[in-house]
Order: structure tokens, then C-alpha cells, then sequence
């Protein structure tokens, strides 16, 4: 079944798969942060595009709600925080980046292995995004374990989100999906702050925490 | 109706008016009140059940859930009475967090009973979550630096299992959509059960697969246990008491249902062996971490994860007696290990502090709170005549009658967390009194009414509980 809606759906989750891939390399905070904009901006199309192919008016609404909490505001929060702590030099340590990227490829290839047969009598739409959704998720785990900085690792879970989001959406008239995503925009603003006051904390109490003396390393 | 409103809607409104209550000594005994409203009308759930809706049901099996969920939650909450005072005198709480912290328990309390009542998996889904933040939110209200980082490890942790989780939960909607259809039908549990038949086995097993490791993560199973310690140690004792006997059940019972619905799909994978093992890492590792542990609250918190492994374990030995001896094992693990939390957090508060090595001399310097920390010890490890001595025997020898080898597993694992926990605490209780002996300001009427039940249970488990849980246990399969 190749019609244009079907290609245009395997586009757009593909270019997510391909985002992460980006975030994975980004040693700069800030770089990462835009990435991460990005990276929720095509999942906001993707859904957008499951609403229309659907019919399912309500999956515009989650579309809307990914454009403005995820690829806008929780970036522009997360961008206020490194800025305003300094970290924007600072060069994380991602251990050979080249070797991650190859997990990450060995990951994709797994859940497109995993994934394809076990669905095979699903609906080709939902089939390709399941797929590509666990890639995603798997994607962000990897990153998770590889940062050891909050902020990214609050990125690289976002992304993780991102793409259990898209599998939400695939899965063809799941209800709730919008409340879920709605449930996890709070997770995410939880988040948030729970990184702002983590840092904050670290400001008036110097440990040995290496952002922080970065930061201090600048000012004085 | 009015069991349902009591169950759901006393946690809300209770949670919203001790958030503007200023005055602590009136919201701790509004906290009280509350909790104790919910626990009547949980016991209420017995005889006259609601019918099943969309999104809520009560069965046979979530009705022990959310009785023993209630009693604790109410038991606790009258702990804390007697607990804040003192955090508050030491000015390690203000006015305005313990604002927040009341409110932060019913709102949990909130997400908990709806998470065993809920008839949805994904409104489960979102109540699991609820709980759980709020749980983040009160592991950090301490503001130290330790209690943050604990605050985040359980908040990230957390997080990536729930995150996984919640695939899994869309796998087992995909796997159920042919046979169901879409809509609301192909996320209630009736219905899934019903027609777990048709669904796509494949699908459903790569599900279970994400939900194990989802929720297992929230159950504190080795390795993804990694939070839970942390979480215990470094946030109030209340929360302790609570995150230990009620919130990582109702993970376990999440996993229940999902095993449930595998079991009703011919041609699924057995989720036995997937659970036995995890069970039994959890059970050694935790059995071998408990002797290396210096903190008091770190230390009963490994013990959760080895019982929690145990647990696992029996459900996944299934059959009638290993299904029985689980969830007695879970109900008595969870009112021994509050009990034992409600004692060592005002041990911790005589003493003024969590360091094993600062403590000695309990028995004669507290007597009361010293033995009935012993008894509490002494009733976790298994020893008779407590209840969790009858059902860590069930468990034993159910598996000694199918996989001798297994149980020469569990029995080392039980023997090795009983040589770690009464080394310690004998050196806690016993021998020359250690650290202040300044009086102590407790109520000790939850942790011996905790005691006694487990006390009572070890003695004599009355008829009609059997049935009943012979009953559950024949539907787990």
C-alpha cells in the first residue's frame, strides 16, 4: 500500500529518527536544546499528519500542544537555565561519540528487527511509526546513559518522549492520547523545574559538582 | 457510590484543603481524618460494589489492594502526626513545606487508589504517574543536597519506566485492536480479559516485555532498583513508610493485571520465568547489599527490594499456593515494613541521625521503641511466629514441591538478608546505649497495631480471608 499519505507518514517519522540521531552528537548544550526544538517541531507535523490521515480531530489538538509546550516553550525554558548558568561553553565529554553512533545504528536496526514481523498484520500506517517510534525511544535511552549533565539528560528524555508520542498517535483511534500527552507535558514541566532548582542549588552550595565550577570559573 | 467518592474524592478534596491550612497541628489531624474516611470506605467496597464502568472497577482482586492501601495510608498518617512535630521543632520542615507535604500525601494517596481502581490502562497509566511525582516532589522537601539528588535520581529512574511503560501499554492497545476494535472497549480491563483469546500474541509479548521492565522499574526489581534507596534514605520517614508498603504495590499490581491478560492469550509467552528470575536477582542482590550498609534507612530499604523479589518470584511460580503465598507475603511486607519505618523514623529522630554506627543501646535507653524495632526485625526476616514467617514458608516449599533447585536459591537469599538484618540490629537494640537518650516524643499505636495484625496472622489466618485469597489466587492463574 504506497500512497502519498502512507510515504509522507514514514517521511516524517523517519526524519525524527534522524533528529535523534543529530542530538546524540551535539556536545554543546545550546546546539542540543535547538535540536531538540526541531526534533519536536516534526514530531508536531507527524501527528499532524496521523490527525489528517485519521480523521481524528483530536490529534490536532496533542499536535497543537506539542508545537507550543515542547518545541517552543520547554526548549526556551531549558535555554534561560544554561544560559543563565553559564554552561553554554562548556563541551560535555560524550564518550566516542563514534561508537555510540554505531549503538545507535545497531539499536534502529534492532527495532525494525523486532518490530516489523511482530506487527505484520497491523495497518502499514501504524506499522512503520511503532517501529520507528521504538527506535526513537531506544535512541533516547542511549543518550541518556552517554550525558552526564541534567540539562541533557533532560533533553535526551524529552526526545525518548517524543517518540513514545508517536507511537501514541499511530496506534489508530488509542483514546486518551491527547490526555496522556497532556500528562506528560506536566512530567516535562516537572522537569524543568526540578532541573532549575537542582542547579540553583548547586549555586549556593559548592560541591564538587564540575557545571558548577565551570560557572564560577567564568564570573571570577 | 458513596465507597467510590470516599475512596477518590476524600483524597482530592482533603488535598485541597490542607494546602490552604496554615495551622500544622489541624491539618496533621485533618490529614488523619481524611485518611481514615477513605480507609471505611475502602472497607465498605467488601460488601456493596459499584457496578464496572468505562473506567473504574472493583473486583475481587484491587479490593485487597486498596483496603491494605487505605489502612496504611491512614496508620501513616497518624504517625506523621507525631513525626512532623519534631521535624518541625528541629527546623528541618517549616510551616509552609508542611503545607505542601500534607497535600502532597492525599494527592498520592489520590493517584494510588485511583491507580488500583481503574478500570483503563491508560488512565492506570496516568494515576501510576501522579503517584509517583508526587512521591518525587516529597523526597526532596527536605532541600539538602543528598535529598535533591535522591529527589532526581528517583525523578529520572522513574521517569524511563514509566516512559516505558506507557509504550508497552500502546503495544497491548494494538494488540488487542483487532480483536476489539478501537475506542474506549480496547483499554478497559473487562474487556481485554474477555477477549484476550484474539488478540496477536507476538505483540502482546514484546508489551509484556516493556511493562515488566516499565514497571518493574517502579517496583524496585534489580537492576532497575537503583532509586529506591536512595528515595527511602534521604526523604521523610512517612514517605518511607508509604513508598514501601503501598506505592511499589500498586506497581506489582499493574504487572499483575498484565499478566493476567498474557496468561488468557494462547500462545503468548510464559511471563513466569521473566518474573522468577528477576525475582530471584533482586532477592540475592539486595540479600548481599544489606551487609554493606551503614545508613538505618538504606538499610530497610534494600530489604524492600529482597521482599519485593520474593514477591515477584511467588507470582511467578503462579499456580494456586505460589499466587497465595505472594499476595500474603505482599500484604504482610507491607504492614511489617511500615511498622518498621514508623519506629526507626523516631529512632532517627531520638538519635539524631541515620548512621547505624551512632545507635546502640536501644532496648534500654528507649524499651519501648527498642523492641518493638526488634519485633519489627524480627517479624521481616521471616522468624516465627509471624505472618511473614507463614508465608515466606508457603513460598518455599510450593517451589521446594516443582523446582527443589529454585528454592536452595530463595532459602540462601532469606538466610543471608536474616544473618544482615539481626547482625544490625542487634547492635542497634542491644549492648551499651550509643548517641543521645533524650525522651521520645512517639505514637506507637500504628506501629503495634501494624505489629499485631502481622502478629495475629502468623497465629491464625481467619477462614473467610483463605477463601478469599484462595480465591484471587485461582484467578491469576
Amino acid at each position: 500500500m504506497h500512497t502519498i499519505s502512507f510515504d509522507v507518514a514514514k517521511i516524517l517519522a523517519g526524519s525524527l529518527v534522524l533528529t535523534s540521531f543529530l542530538m546524540i552528537y551535539q556536545v554543546r548544550l545550546l546546539a542540543l536544546l535547538n535540536m531538540l526544538g526541531i526534533h519536536a517541531f516534526i514530531l508536531a507535523l507527524a501527528v499532524a499528519w496521523q490527525a489528517h490521515v485519521q480523521g481524528a480531530a483530536e490529534l490536532y489538538i496533542t499536535a497543537v500542544i506539542t508545537l507550543i509546550f515542547k518545541s517552543a516553550l520547554i526548549p526556551a525554558a531549558l535555554r534561560r537555565i544554561v544560559v543563565r548558568f553559564g554552561l553554554h561553553r562548556e563541551i560535555e565529554n560524550v564518550a566516542s561519540l563514534g561508537l555510540v553512533m554505531l549503538a545507535g545504528v545497531a539499536l534502529v536496526a534492532l527495532s525494525l528487527e523486532v518490530m516489523l514481523p511482530v506487527t505484520a498484520q497491523a495497518d502499514p500506517l501504524t506499522r512503520t511509526d511503532i517501529a520507528l517510534a521504538l527506535s526513537v525511544v531506544l535512541l533516547g535511552l542511549l543518550m541518556m546513559v552517554t550525558r552526564r549533565n541534567a540539562v541533557s539528560q533532560v533533553a535526551a528524555f524529552l526526545s525518548l518522549e517524543n517518540g513514545i508520542d508517536l507511537a501514541a498517535a499511530g496506534a489508530q483511534g488509542m483514546p486518551l492520547v491527547v490526555e496522556i500527552s497532556i500528562a506528560f507535558s506536566v512530567l516535562v514541566a516537572f522537569l524543568v523545574i526540578g532541573v532549575f532548582l537542582f542547579r540553583i542549588r548547586e549555586r549556593f552550595d559548592t560541591v564538587d559538582m564540575y557545571a558548577l565550577d565551570a560557572f564560577r570559573g567564568d564570573r571570577k | 457510590m458513596i465507597a467510590l467518592i470516599g475512596v477518590l474524592g476524600v483524597p482530592l478534596i482533603a488535598s485541597a484543603l490542607l494546602a490552604v491550612i496554615a495551622d500544622y497541628r489541624l491539618s496533621a489531624r485533618l490529614n488523619g481524618v481524611m485518611s481514615f474516611i477513605a480507609f471505611v470506605a475502602a472497607t465498605l467496597l467488601f460488601w456493596r460494589r459499584p457496578a464496572n464502568g468505562d473506567f473504574l472497577l472493583v473486583d475481587d482482586l484491587n479490593v485487597v489492594f486498596i483496603v491494605l492501601s487505605t489502612f496504611v495510608g491512614f496508620t501513616t498518617s497518624v504517625f506523621s502526626a507525631s513525626y512532623i512535630g519534631h521535624e518541625l521543632e528541629t527546623g528541618r520542615l517549616t510551616p509552609a513545606y508542611l503545607r505542601f507535604y500534607h497535600a502532597m500525601f492525599q494527592v498520592m494517596m489520590f493517584g494510588m487508589n485511583l491507580a488500583l481502581i481503574s478500570n483503563n490502562i491508560g488512565l492506570m497509566w496516568v494515576a501510576v504517574e501522579l503517584a509517583t511525582l508526587s512521591t518525587v516532589m516529597m523526597v526532596g522537601i527536605y532541600r539538602t543536597h543528598e535529598a535533591l539528588e535522591a529527589a532526581w535520581k528517583y525523578f529520572i529512574l522513574g521517569s524511563v519506566g514509566i516512559a516505558l511503560a506507557l509504550f508497552g501499554t500502546i503495544l497491548v492497545y494494538l494488540a488487542a485492536r483487532a480483536a476489539i476494535g478501537g475506542g474506549l472497549d480496547g483499554m478497559a480491563w473487562t474487556v481485554l480479559v474477555a477477549h484476550a483469546r484474539g488478540f496477536d500474541p507476538a505483540l502482546l509479548d514484546i508489551a509484556f516485555v516493556f511493562l515488566l521492565i516499565g514497571y518493574g522499574t517502579k517496583v524496585g526489581l534489580a537492576p532497575m532498583h537503583a532509586w529506591l534507596p536512595d528515595a527511602h534514605a534521604e526523604g521523610p520517614t512517612p514517605i518511607s513508610a508509604v513508598l514501601s508498603g503501598l506505592l511499589l504495590n500498586v506497581a506489582l499490581y499493574a504487572l499483575l493485571r498484565f499478566k493476567i491478560l498474557l496468561a488468557a492469550c494462547p500462545g503468548g509467552i510464559a511471563p513466569g520465568p521473566l518474573m522468577i528470575a528477576l525475582g530471584l536477582v533482586s532477592l540475592l542482590f539486595a540479600s548481599v547489599m544489606l551487609y554493606r550498609r551503614r545508613d538505618i534507612k538504606r538499610m530497610f530499604a534494600y530489604s524492600s527490594i529482597e521482599h519485593m523479589g520474593i514477591i515477584v518470584f511467588a507470582f511467578g511460580m503462579a499456580g494456586p499456593l505460589g499466587n497465595f503465598a505472594g499476595l500474603l507475603q505482599m500484604v504482610m511486607h507491607s504492614l511489617t515494613k511500615s511498622a518498621i519505618f514508623f519506629s526507626v523514623g523516631h529512632v532517627a529522630q531520638v538519635k539524631g541521625t541515620q548512621r547505624i554506627a551512632e545507635m546502640g543501646g536501644l532496648t534500654e535507653s528507649h524499651p519501648l521503641l527498642g523492641w518493638s524495632l526488634v519485633g519489627g526485625v524480627a517479624a521481616i526476616t521471616g522468624l516465627p511466629p509471624f505472618g511473614v514467617f507463614t508465608s515466606e514458608f508457603l513460598v518455599i516449599s510450593s517451589t521446594f514441591a516443582r523446582e527443589p533447585l529454585l528454592a536452595l536459591v530463595l532459602v540462601l537469599g532469606l538466610l543471608l538478608a536474616l544473618g544482615a538484618l539481626l547482625m544490625r540490629v542487634t547492635t542497634i537494640a542491644f549492648g551499651p546505649v550509643r548517641g543521645p537518650a533524650g525522651p521520645a516524643h512517639a505514637s506507637y499505636l500504628p506501629m503495634f497495631a501494624h505489629l499485631a495484625l502481622v502478629l495475629t496472622a502468623g497465629v491464625y489466618l481467619p477462614k473467610p480471608l483463605v477463601v478469599w485469597f484462595q480465591h484471587i489466587a485461582v484467578l491469576l492463574g
